[in-house]
């Protein structure tokens, strides 16, 4: 209920301007990065290994601060007077999910933010419950994450994400590691959400299913950014930066 | 996964979240209890062995009311075991005056003290790796924060245990692809684990690092927070004052002489 209602309400976008990072070792991950990204909208972030999709990632919630630029959250760039409540509204789903996972039981676990949130307990137990079920994760509650298979982790690591009611979600190879069973899974149910999604991947199937709109990041920049359906098409602009044409695109003919 | 399993990851984890009258008390109560009773334990004079003997219904008490495996215990108390072996190793050698006949045989002093070391070692490790599987170290670090150790403490003990696991995963992982390299070889040279353990270092710091961001993510801020916060009642109170009731009677009256007399029929 309070977290449809606050949805209504509050319909942040989120820009990145200009944003430049170099890691501490002299690297330049990301250069000149400047988007806009609308509050609903779901976006995949495409481009091979070391394009610096998960650095790009770890700036839309503050874990990581531009060397140059800004990230925009609502207006308001992220800083560390806003990172309490960015992080609150935008909920990182982390490549390994045994990163995510580090509490006794996966009801612990998915607890863990709402904890930090001051939820009462009996409000708590509700909301885990809610975020389990969504997931179809509610038969392991009381099971250490560690003895889940890799399918079950993703989707208790997601849970983890939901119980917290973020505006926008932002999943780093999400379907990494996942058997197909997982993967369809997985699609139905980021197509089920409503709020704003950011996924980084090179499973362009997944871009395809999930995600209209796409950016493609080579060597720390944008080198393109648009709809689906053009981009992934364009062999010649796949090919060049580590990608490829994805099988569903050549077997459809969306025109 | 079998490389989690060989270190038995998360086996106090799964004992601490039985449920049994032990598990329900409150984790400061236990601490306190566990803390008097060490005291007790080291306040005992150096060639004391009888003494001690009667101090180990403590643990094993707790192990029986806990329904904590008692191999699992007596394994974990086993890798620790040379140091208190260091510890009181040159005490037969340094201290040689017989104190006690044992028929022929004539125990020096250095023996007895020894025996003391290895006594209290066993009592004290023991009981404290007791609180931690009828607890679970979440309870503990949470109720020492209770008591009043500065959160950065309390948070510090919890992360040593979690990353424990992680570099202990990282290591067997790194180990295991050496050997299937090295095809069998046994003997490995010193330069290869030099940058064996330098690479084992950085890689658990980049784990940590992710793990702590992941934590930051969902809002950590320092605190270790309890869904369940327990509240002292007469059940713990009556724990904390009984067993420190024994302690006292313990450390002040020998049992194991008393009894010891009794059989014999001698006088104390």
């Amino acid at each position: 209920m309070l977290a449809n209602r606050r949805r209504i309400i509050n319909t942040p976008t989120l820009e990145i301007r200009d944003l430049s990072f170099s890691y501490p070792d002299g690297n330049e991950a990301l250069r000149d990065i400047s988007c806009r990204i609308e509050y609903g909208e779901s976006i995949g972030i495409i481009g091979g290994n070391g394009a610096g999709k998960s650095t790009l990632l770890q700036h839309l919630n503050g874990c990581l601060m531009p060397s140059k630029g800004n990230v925009l959250f609502d207006g308001r760039p992220v800083a560390r007077e806003t990172l309490a409540e960015i992080r609150r509204s935008v909920g990182m789903v982390f490549q390994d999910p045994d990163d995510q996972l580090f509490m006794p039981t996966v009801f612990d676990d998915v607890a863990f933010g709402l904890l930090h949130l001051e939820v009462s307990s009996e409000n708590i137990a509700e909301r885990v419950r809610t975020a389990l079920e969504r997931v179809s994760m509610s038969h392991l509650s009381d099971r250490p994450p560690y003895k889940l298979s890799g399918g079950e982790k993703r989707a208790v690591a997601i849970a983890t994400v939901l119980a917290l009611s973020p505006d926008i979600l932002v999943l780093d190879e999400p379907t990494s590691n996942l058997d197909p069973r997982g993967r369809r899974r997985l699609i139905k149910l980021l197509r089920g959400f409503d709020q704003t999604r950011i996924i980084a991947t090179h499973d362009l199937e997944l871009v395809v299913e999930v995600c209209p709109r796409v950016i493609v990041l080579d060597g720390g920049r944008i080198v393109a950014e648009g709809a689906v359906t053009d981009l992934l098409n364009n062999e010649d602009l796949m090919f060049s930066h580590g990608l490829e044409r994805p099988h569903i695109l050549r077997h459809r003919h969306p025109h | 996964m079998k490389t989690m399993r060989y270190l038995e990851v998360g086996q106090m984890d799964d004992l601490g979240r039985l449920d049994t009258p032990l598990h329900r008390l409150d984790a400061r109560i236990k601490m306190v209890t566990v803390a008097v009773f060490i005291i007790a334990v080291m306040s005992f004079p150096r060639y004391e062995v009888s003494g001690l003997m009667p101090l180990f219904v403590f643990p094993f008490a707790l192990i029986g009311v806990g329904k904590i495996p008692l191999g699992c215990i007596y394994k974990k108390v086993l890798p620790a075991l040379p140091f208190a072996l260091f510890v009181g190793l040159f005490n037969p050698l340094i201290d040689r005056d017989p104190m006690l006949t044992l028929g022929p045989l004539a125990l020096s002093g250095g023996w007895l003290s020894f025996a003391s070391i290895l006594l209290r070692f066993t009592l004290t490790v023991s009981a404290a790796l007791t609180l931690v599987a009828c607890t679970g170290i979440h309870r503990l670090c949470a109720g020492l924060e209770q008591l009043g150790v500065p959160s950065l403490f309390a948070v510090q003990i919890l992360f040593l245990y979690r990353y424990l696991f992680v570099i202990g995963d990282e290591s067997i992982r790194m180990f295991r692809s050496v050997q299937i390299r090295s095809t069998g070889s046994k003997k490995l040279s010193l330069r290869v684990y030099c940058a064996l353990i330098g690479h084992l270092l950085i890689r658990s710091i980049d784990r940590a690092q992710r793990i702590y961001r992941a934590m930051v993510s969902r809002g950590f801020d320092g605190q270790i927070r309890l869904l369940h916060r327990t509240q002292p009642g007469w059940r713990d109170a009556i724990f904390l004052l009984g067993w420190i009731a024994f302690f006292i009677s313990v450390r002040h009256r020998n049992p194991a002489r008393i009894v010891g007399c009794w059989l014999t029929g001698e006088g104390l």
